[in-house]
């Protein structure tokens, strides 16, 4: 083994050992009878029934309108494509506070489109689904454009010359051969849904049942119950593991498998 | 080779560089280090300008029961100031900080958008109108409930129900007014002074007012007991008690 190889070793060793370790600390201070505690708790359940149902809704409305833009900016080129892409990605780096200002800005009832939109979204659920959207939807977008894009352009050529149209060749070529980068970002955006928590507080609040998120009800039993706070924190890695995890399996990458090229 | 150690070298100085924001560690001496409450944010960001000829401050604000969790978590800031003397006087009990004292009053208001037709507490349960609180646990909620709880119980609940989110401090209640996503909240006088006219107060009749006092108290553990000490009596007598006035909160009783 080279000097370097060892060095890359323990870089990873070191990498592994920090991210993993608050997550085990989650797990090692709560006992399973407090996560079926938890579970039990009236405002937990709501939470988690609030997230699965908003992070549900967003994923879906990502991919609905992610994967039919991605595959544009994958296959076309045009003017300003490069100002497009970033203009796209740039959710990714925003933090979510300014996620948050920048929502309530535009679809705030004081916002740009107030008026059109009203109060309909601030303080509903509607808003929360709308904050999780604008921050997940570029982990989406991103990986389905790389998925696509790595596509073989013979496999894309052929599929025309045979005679298949745009749309045929998007739904039987680009779908299945992008299938494995398409789960990856998928898998992705539902985790970084799942974990938001700044731009809903900003811009949906935090009502139990209506607005308040698993990661918005740990944030405030973290101050009056530390246990439940914890446990409520395990549940959420749980369901996040399980979730990202059969993405993957049900769409072909294995959860252990290679994500995107 | 060497380029490679050196990035490592780099990676880790980072890694022991995060360890040094979270606030456990006060650094060398001369660093002093305050948990205050959110309500206190205009007051003790001035106070603490002044204040710094004595020792390098690092405030952070954030509703007063999760401060005083994090101090149970292990967190050890120099000096915890609180919206209420609950919390103070709960960790006192725990044996986490000295006797805590009470250095400011506040009141308990109604905030409203300028011209807004919200005159009452009354006119809170009218139904359509949609209201802001604090979350159970933080003081500005405790307050708040405890202001709900003097009223008729049909008028409470009907107030209850137009509640539309439960903040985890009293500046996200102040937000969620200035926006205009709710039509009011309950939030201190001294945030009305600090929103510099975006939003305006109804006074809440005398016999509904909550005693709102806040509590300071030194934490144990702390790295620089001695500048925390200065800080909090000028917080009693000196330079921070005039700020305090200043911001629209009262003398302690």
């Amino acid at each position: 083994m080279t000097a370097f190889r060892a060095l890359a070793a323990g870089a990873l060793a070191v990498a592994l050992a920090f991210l993993v370790l608050p997550v085990v600390a989650i797990f090692v201070d709560t006992s399973p009878g407090e996560l079926l505690a938890s579970l039990g708790d009236g405002a937990s359940r709501d939470a988690l029934l609030l997230s699965l149902e908003t992070t549900s809704v967003a994923v879906a409305l990502i991919v609905a309108v992610g994967t039919p833009a991605a595959w544009f900016l994958a296959t076309r080129r045009f003017r300003g494509k490069a100002a497009v892409v970033t203009l796209v990605e740039l959710p990714l780096v925003l933090p979510p506070a300014v996620a948050g200002i920048g929502l309530l800005a535009a679809l705030g009832p004081q916002g740009l489109a107030g008026g059109l939109v009203g109060d309909s979204l601030v303080l509903q659920t509607a808003g929360v689904v709308v904050a999780l959207t604008f921050v997940a939807a570029p982990f989406y977008l991103r990986q389905a454009q790389a998925a696509f894009a790595a596509i073989d352009p013979a496999l894309l050529e052929a599929s025309r010359t045979l005679g298949a149209g745009e749309a045929r060749t998007f739904a039987r070529v680009g779908i299945p051969t992008a299938r494995p980068g398409l789960a990856a970002g998928l898998a992705l955006a539902w985790g970084r849904a799942l974990g938001e928590f700044g731009a809903t507080l900003m811009f949906a609040g935090s009502f139990r049942g209506i607005t308040q998120t698993v990661p918005l009800a740990i944030y405030d039993q973290f101050a009056t119950d530390f246990p439940a706070a914890l446990a409520l924190s395990a549940v959420l890695v749980c369901v996040s593991a399980v979730l990202l995890g059969s993405v993957k399996l049900v769409t072909g990458a294995g959860p252990l498998g290679v994500a995107a090229r | 080779m060497k380029g490679v150690l050196l990035a490592a070298l780099a990676v880790v100085l980072m890694l022991a560089g995060c360890g040094d924001d979270d606030g456990t560690s006060g650094g060398p001496p001369g660093d002093l280090t305050v948990s205050a409450a959110s309500s206190l944010k205009e007051a003790f960001t001035e106070y603490s300008g002044r204040f710094a000829g004595e020792a390098r401050m690092h405030v952070s604000f954030a509703g007063s029961d999760e401060l005083a969790a994090q101090i149970r978590q292990g967190i050890r800031p120099d000096v915890f100031a609180a919206a209420n003397t609950k919390l103070p006087e709960a960790l006192y009990a725990e044996g986490l900080v000295e006797t805590p004292v009470v250095f400011a009053g506040n009141r308990l208001v109604i905030a409203v958008p300028v011209g807004s037709d919200i005159q009452s507490v009354e006119d809170l349960a009218e139904p359509g109108t949609k209201l802001a609180i604090g979350s159970e646990g933080v003081p500005v909620g405790d307050y708040t409930r405890a202001v709900l709880d003097r009223l008729d119980p049909s008028t409470r609940d009907a107030i209850l129900k137009n509640v539309r989110t439960e903040e985890p401090d009293v500046k996200g209640v102040v937000g969620k007014v200035s926006q205009g996503a709710v039509d009011a909240g309950f939030v201190y006088v001294s945030d009305i002074v600090a929103a510099e006219g975006d939003i305006t107060r109804i006074d809440l009749p005398a016999e509904l007012e909550p005693d709102v006092a806040y509590g300071i108290a030194i934490v144990k553990g702390g790295k620089n007991p001695e500048a925390a000490r200065k800080f909090v009596d000028g917080l009693l007598t000196g330079e921070g008690a005039r700020i305090l006035h200043d911001a629209g909160f009262a003398k302690p009783r």
